[in-house]
């Protein structure tokens, strides 16, 4: 309880910073540690797939992304508000809190709950973990519709690209770097980020783990590979990193037509067979998001310098 | 108590995110301010599958599952709006004399 106590106190000061930050760097810096702070929480709500989700794709990719664009992005778009109107959305926003406060205190007592209902029906999907098989199985449909939110959000940010910039390579070059703690750790750590994000990805059918945290540190490392300039980004124009990003989401709905005319059920598998079908369709969807979390962590083409 | 002690931090992070969102005129802070906004409603989203433990569980993983997406799309979301005020920001550039 002390535990929780202290780490709930941490995470209201830092979000309470980051909103009140001068600087575009001290927020991002702030937001970063709210990220790391937020993954505590999840492990003390009993949510370890939170947890590591949270911790890579909250604190890691969000970090990378955010610093890049917090030396890049423009200056304010207008005016702050004055003093009588911030009072009003002071006002306002402590409206909003304690109505949700409200909600929470008032919440039913026994809270309903569909854990007996995913106990009773796990075995049917072979799966160990809850977690993944409510992706993969009970709600398999917002799995899908979430990875193919991945694709379109890959479109949409190409699609901001300058018109001369456009089939050049993502985001902007990055100078080489020969030494440092940049040039060590992007020679060290991806061999063993992508061993830690194969085990994830396969230990995520029974135990914490799975996709898009295996996704989230594949990114990473290829991030952490492109910053120190050791690869080059990939032009927006190939045709196999198209492939690559398009792939998972497809064969999910490929599958999911082959259950409509097996079972008579959009992604319904076939009895006996779930388990192997769940982890091809796993692997797909780890390749995809990864590749479409990179490139938008890279973000579209932009002017050459 | 858990649940409700992270509930409520999550209702107090929802009205900070809001706020900051309303009331700073830097485009990367209102970006910053929603997704604290947005970590607030999961944390509210989890404090409830916290207190649908059962069956073994430590928590209900229907909603557990959807606050996994939901984070994944949050992030997609975000990245793309960094890809936008970034290109307001070189255009803004790019017009002065």
């Amino acid at each position: 309880m002390i535990a929780d106590g202290l780490i709930a106190a941490a995470i209201l000061v830092v979000a309470m910073a980051t909103v009140a930050a001068r600087g575009a760097f001290t927020a991002v810096a702030l937001f970063i540690a709210y990220g790391l702070l937020l993954s505590f929480a999840w492990v003390r709500l009993g949510a370890p797939d939170i947890a590591l989700t949270e911790a890579a794709i909250g604190a890691g990719l969000s970090g990378a992304l955010l610093l890049g664009a917090a030396a890049r992005a423009g200056r304010a778009a207008e005016r702050p508000p004055g003093r009588a109107m911030t009072a009003a959305i002071a006002l306002g926003c402590t409206g909003v809190t304690v109505a949700l406060a409200a909600a929470i205190l008032l919440l039913p007592d026994p809270a309903p709950s569909l854990a007996p209902q995913v106990a009773a029906n796990m075995a049917t999907t072979g799966l160990g973990n809850p977690v993944a098989a409510v992706l993969m199985a009970f709600r398999g449909l917002d799995t899908l519709l979430e990875s193919a939110v991945l694709v379109l959000a890959v479109i949409a940010a190409w699609s901001l690209a300058p018109d001369e910039a456009w089939g050049g390579p993502s985001g902007v070059a990055q100078p080489m770097s020969r030494d440092g703690p940049l040039a060590l750790l992007a020679r060290l750590l991806p061999p063993l980020g992508i061993l830690a994000a194969v085990h994830i990805l396969w230990i995520g059918k029974d135990a914490p783990g799975g996709k898009f945290q295996a996704a989230a540190i594949l990114a990473a490392m290829w991030m952490l590979a492109w910053m120190a300039g050791r690869v080059a980004p990939p032009q927006v124009s190939a045709r196999w990193l198209r492939v690559v990003v398009a792939a998972g989401p497809a064969l999910f709905i490929a599958i999911g037509m082959l259950g409509w005319l097996t079972e008579g059920a959009f992604l319904a598998y076939p009895p006996g067979l779930a388990l192997p079908i769940i982890m091809v369709v796993e692997v797909a969807l780890t390749a995809s998001i990864a590749v479409a979390l990179a490139l938008l962590v890279m973000g579209p083409p932009g002017r050459r310098a | 108590m858990t649940a409700t002690l992270y509930g409520l931090l999550g209702a107090a992070l929802t009205g900070i995110g809001l706020f900051g969102l309303l009331a700073r005129p830097e485009r990367l802070l209102r970006l910053l301010a929603f997704n604290l906004l947005g970590g607030g409603i999961f944390l509210v989203f989890g404090a409830v599958a916290r207190r649908g433990a059962g069956a073994g569980f430590a928590g209900d993983p229907v909603p557990q599952a959807i606050i996994l997406t939901g984070i994944v799309v949050a992030f997609a979301a975000t990245t793309l709006a960094v890809a936008l005020l970034l290109r307001i920001a070189s255009d803004d550039e790019s017009d002065k004399p």
